[in-house]
């Protein structure tokens, strides 16, 4: 499966709760499928969906959902001492790992070579990280959620993309009916 | 006056409650003393683009945010700062210490000094130089104005307004 199958998959399961979907292509995919106000489109700064989505988590109790990509983990590798140290029970990051840069062209990523990003989360301090294949993910995503337990889901899958336009709405659009969405 | 009690003070009589920090030998007092307040909860960072992806974040989720760093990060958070925290228009104090400037011992620091203020100037970003102890009179104002305004806003903090840098 690809990214944007993926996506479609699970858009019943993520469509209840805050997500906060990482630059490019995996926005322009969920925004097709289930654009909703509990959806928080980042439009650029890539390698952050998981540094917002884990600073949401700690501010109130809703569950929060960062959805992430193998280079973009890489990009801001950091961020799994810091979610590791301070877990909270709310939070789950979702790394679609498919060992390329989907949206700028389906370069390799080192996820997709030596570096297995389930052991890096492992070694940062992550208590609960599971590697699942794509099939698979509806079933472990709904689990991490009911659980109340930070999980950290590496999800293995096809590289690939579907043809989209970018996402116009303004930025304080997104952001407005998203803080409208978690205080409601 | 206890400059660092007195920044602390003014960012829980602000509602700021969420703080992010990355260190510097001149901010250890304040960080210090935020650690240690009930009212605010404090997440180091490893980098300051993470920290202001957590403050992103905690400001959507109904907190006040701010973050604490050195200005050296200037040169790694432009990105950040025009594509969130700017392009979002959310607001962002920014206490910075301003290292490379009058009284500063390490020379690689002037470099990244030299750029500090153009590199905000280009930006736009609102900026305020603290340089004597008496400054810090102003942060309240200028928390205040940073929530009224749904900007990042910085605060240099110099190793003069710190009273020295080690034994200088």
């Amino acid at each position: 499966m690809i990214r944007s199958e993926i996506l479609k998959e699970i858009a019943p399961i993520l469509n209840p709760h805050l997500v906060v979907c990482n630059i490019g292509l995996p926005s322009q995919e969920l925004h097709m499928i289930d654009d909703n106000e509990r959806n928080f489109y980042m439009l650029g700064t890539m390698g952050l969906s998981s540094s917002i989505g884990f600073g949401l988590a700690l501010a109130q109790d809703k569950p929060v959902i960062s959805i992430d990509g193998d280079g973009s983990v890489l990009t801001n590798l950091g961020t799994l001492p810091t979610i590791a140290n301070n877990a909270t029970g709310n939070f789950t990051l979702l790394i679609i790992d498919n060992g390329s840069y989907g949206s700028t062209g389906d370069q390799p990523t080192y996820a997709g070579m030596k570096t297995n990003l389930t052991n890096v989360a492992r070694a940062c301090g992550c208590e609960n990280v599971v590697e699942v294949q794509d099939k698979d993910l509806g079933t472990v995503l709904q689990a991490a959620i009911d659980s109340e337990e930070m999980t950290i889901i590496v999800c293995k899958c096809d590289s690939g993309n579907i043809k989209l336009p970018v996402i116009t709405m303004d930025p304080v659009v997104i952001r407005h009916r998203f803080m409208e969405a978690v205080k409601g | 006056m206890n400059i660092d009690k007195k920044i602390v003070d003014d960012l829980v009589a602000n509602d700021v409650s969420f703080v992010t920090t990355v260190p510097c030998k001149q901010l250890a007092g304040v960080i210090e003393e935020v650690d240690v307040r009930e009212d605010i909860f404090h997440i180091p960072s490893n980098k300051e683009d993470e920290g202001m992806g957590l403050c992103a974040g905690a400001f959507m989720g109904g907190k006040r945010p701010a973050i604490i760093m050195q200005n050296t990060a200037i040169g790694v958070t432009i990105n950040t700062l025009a594509t969130l925290t700017q392009f979002y228009r959310m607001p962002l104090p920014m206490i910075i210490s301003y290292r490379g400037e009058l009284r500063e011992p390490v020379a690689c620091q002037v470099e990244m000094a030299v750029h500090t203020k153009a590199l905000l100037a280009q930006l736009n970003i609102p900026t305020y130089h603290f340089h004597w102890k008496d400054d810090v009179k102003e942060f309240d104002n200028i928390l205040k104005y940073t929530f009224m305004c749904n900007k990042p806003v910085a605060i240099l903090t110099d190793a003069n307004f710190w009273g020295g840098y080690g034994d200088q």
